[in-house]
């Protein structure tokens, strides 16, 4: 084959670099490793302060929406665990949510306790994930390795449930697939056993560790309204002040059942982020610990449904499958044709670990979504950095970065 | 005959649909039946035009006039305490009736309420910016330029944000293909060696499921690969794909069943 020139040239020939006004543009990314993922960032910077800062996001846009509108609800599924991979089961959730809202279902105890079980590891897998790679940013390797360690445990608890441990899928429209495995409950609970020492770890590391009191402390304040307007939700809205978690304010699930505290904080800087997801985690703790109870409770009770029975829209459970001619049927034409949902439209906000995961379906009847419009919180959460940066050091962009713990998976969509 | 396709909507369809289904509705209730939502129904309508009012699944919907939306948005923000733009977005009715809605999903905090107001523009009709008010919709209405082409008067910074600026067409129309079009086959191609290197490459295969069953080279040829552009006379010697080397590596011993240990307790 013949050799062709290479004729890949960057894509800023336009700008200026050096300017007349001693200001300096400087090209942060794409495929900077403190940006988490495919940010690139153009800072206009006068000296070392940035007086202007332009987000530049879509480098992974897989146009989730638009395949949405091509699958069915179903085969939709497995697509969101690549938004917020890193905690894959509450894009599932908020999806299956949506769903049934639309369709009306009510989802069997059982299977909700598992739901929450998987939602708050998948939490804490989140914000062990957010102080791991924030502290190897700021340059604290040691929290990131005792960080990642914990996370591994969970890993693989959700692994033994589901097979995978990055893109679960392990939530299915109407219930759960799987009844949970017979270890899983054991090691959730040396784990959380364990948690609290965990945490008391890093904050001894961190807490009253300068370096990170100079990188967080002050830097990075957003101001309330800043935070409303923005549409900052989740650990992002609760630092400035505003004390507003899904799960408590419009509970879904069991959440109205479960005993938890919302941290928040009216600093609004890093620290105060730094300080919610470490409480946070002690909450979901406190929450797993009592759907352990649930959990007990459901089996002592002889609760074993693990799907919504709603034949028009649900596959029947497997033995009924195999064993009655018209739920082999029913499940032949959901498989191959889909779910036909009502028509109508819902939009349905869940908290995820990152802020309001919301998912508004436009339904015409047929067996594909007409719209589906994904509300992933770090879009709005890279947004802000236009405003945000201003004003501040090269330095502390990377911590900003670091605590508005944005995935690009959700971003880019 | 091959069977007629419409231009304006491309999007996979049910290939099967009973003679006599009915599909339901998701129950709408009135607005009356909320007090919060009745009331902030009021203060709305006592200064803009609302053209229909319903509450679906727990949320309220109203339908307004294009060149309210500022108004109505402001209203709702400074005197309803709506004061989050959780969502902007548009939806595409282009093949029905040639029209774009709109909607903004509103949320209060302090009603712990959600609410989401719509209305319908024209194609190539622009909407009002209201990233004034909130600027979470300088981000939005952005992103809705991008996928669907409507413009947003007054916005600051009215260019793509998830797809290259020099992009054509617009994804999220339903007349846009799931694969994409011609443009953005040749897209990339054209962008790192340049157009007249088209012959010797082709166009982008932009259909993950693709699998050309008639390519020998590439594929089912599995354990006897030989490299590219070699003629295949079919005894080609057979290239194992051993996962570790036979004599082993320096410094790395073979794995064995008999001599690992399993783990059985994760936690340790």
């Amino acid at each position: 084959m013949a050799q062709v020139q290479n004729r890949l040239r960057p894509f800023f020939e336009n700008i200026t670099f050096d300017r007349d006004d001693n200001e300096l543009v400087l090209n942060f990314g794409p495929q900077h490793p403190s940006a988490h993922g495919q940010l690139r960032l153009m800072l206009h910077l006068q000296q070392e302060q940035i007086v202007k800062a332009h987000p530049d996001v879509g480098y992974l846009h897989r146009g989730m929406e638009k395949m949405a509108e091509n699958m069915i609800y179903n085969e939709f599924m497995p697509t969101t665990d690549r938004m917020d991979y890193i905690a894959s089961s509450s894009n599932n959730y908020g999806f299956a949510l949506a769903v049934e809202k639309l369709i009306g279902l009510e989802v069997p105890r059982r299977a909700k306790v598992i739901r929450m079980l998987l939602l708050e590891i998948n939490r804490l897998m989140s914000h062990l994930f957010w102080l791991a790679t924030t502290a190897l940013d700021i340059g604290a390797m040691t929290v990131f390795l005792f960080a990642f360690r914990e996370r591994e445990y969970l890993m693989d608890i959700i692994e033994g449930y589901c097979g995978a441990r990055l893109t679960h899928a392990a939530i299915r429209i109407g219930g759960v697939p799987l009844d949970i495995q017979d270890s899983f409950l054991h090691q959730l609970r040396v784990f959380l056993n364990k948690l609290p020492q965990n945490i008391k770890d890093y904050e001894d590391l961190l807490d009253s560790n300068r370096i990170w009191l100079m990188r967080m402390e002050e830097v990075g304040v957003i101001p309330t309204e800043m935070a409303l307007s923005w549409g900052c939700t989740g650990p992002m809205l609760r630092a400035s002040g505003v004390a507003w978690d899904i799960r408590k304010e419009e509970p879904y699930e069991l959440y109205d059942e479960v005993e938890f505290n919302v941290p928040y904080s009216d600093k609004g800087d890093n620290f105060a982020r730094y300080r919610i997801y470490m409480e946070e985690m002690r909450e979901s703790a406190k929450i797993l610990y009592q759907c352990i109870d649930m959990y007990d409770e459901c089996v002592k009770n002889g609760e074993t449904e693990l799907m919504a029975h709603a034949p028009k829209y649900i596959s029947a459970p497997k033995l009924d499958i195999m064993t009655q001619n018209y739920s082999l049927m029913q499940h032949f034409v959901l498989v191959t044709q889909g779910m036909r949902p009502p028509v109508g439209e819902v939009y349905v906000a869940t908290e995820s670990p990152k802020g309001e995961l919301g998912y508004y379906i436009n339904s015409q009847g047929g067996p594909y979504p007409y719209r589906l419009k994904l509300r992933a919180p770090s879009f709005w959460h890279t947004g802000i950095l236009t405003d945000l940066l201003p004003g501040h050091y090269i330095p502390d962009v990377v911590s900003i970065i670091g605590t508005t713990n944005i995935v690009f998976g959700e971003v880019d969509r | 005959m091959r069977a007629y396709k419409p231009k304006d909507d491309l999007q996979a369809k049910a290939y099967y649909t009973d003679r006599y289904y009915v599909a339901p509705q998701v129950p709408k209730s009135a607005v009356e039946d909320d007090e919060i939502f009745a009331a902030d129904l009021e203060a709305i309508k006592a200064k803009f035009e609302v053209k229909e009012a319903y509450i679906q699944v727990e949320q309220m919907v109203i339908y307004i006039n294009a060149h309210d939306i500022y108004g109505v948005l402001e209203l709702m923000r400074d005197e309803l305490e709506y004061t989050q733009l959780s969502e902007m977005s548009a939806i595409d009715w282009l093949a029905k009736d040639d029209t774009f809605e709109i909607f903004y999903q509103m949320l209060s905090m302090t009603k712990r309420k959600r609410i989401r107001v719509k209305y319908f523009i024209k194609n190539g009709q622009a909407v009002d910016s209201v990233e004034k008010l909130f600027r979470s919709a300088d981000w939005s209405e952005r992103e809705m330029f991008d996928m669907f082409g409507i413009e947003a008067n007054g916005h600051p910074f009215m260019k793509r944000i998830l797809m290259p600026y020099d992009w054509q067409g617009y994804p999220l129309r339903k007349s846009y293909p799931l694969q994409g079009d011609e443009f953005a086959a040749w897209y990339e191609v054209d962008k790192i060696y340049g157009k007249e290197a088209r012959d010797i490459i082709g166009p982008e295969i932009r259909d993950t499921a693709t699998v050309d069953r008639y390519d020998s080279e590439r594929f089912a040829r599995l354990g006897f690969e030989v490299p590219k552009g070699t003629k295949i006379t079919g005894n080609e010697e057979r290239n194992p794909q051993e996962y570790q080397e036979e004599g082993g590596v320096f410094l790395i011993k073979k794995y064995t069943k008999e001599s690992s240990k399993v783990i059985d307790d994760p936690q340790r």
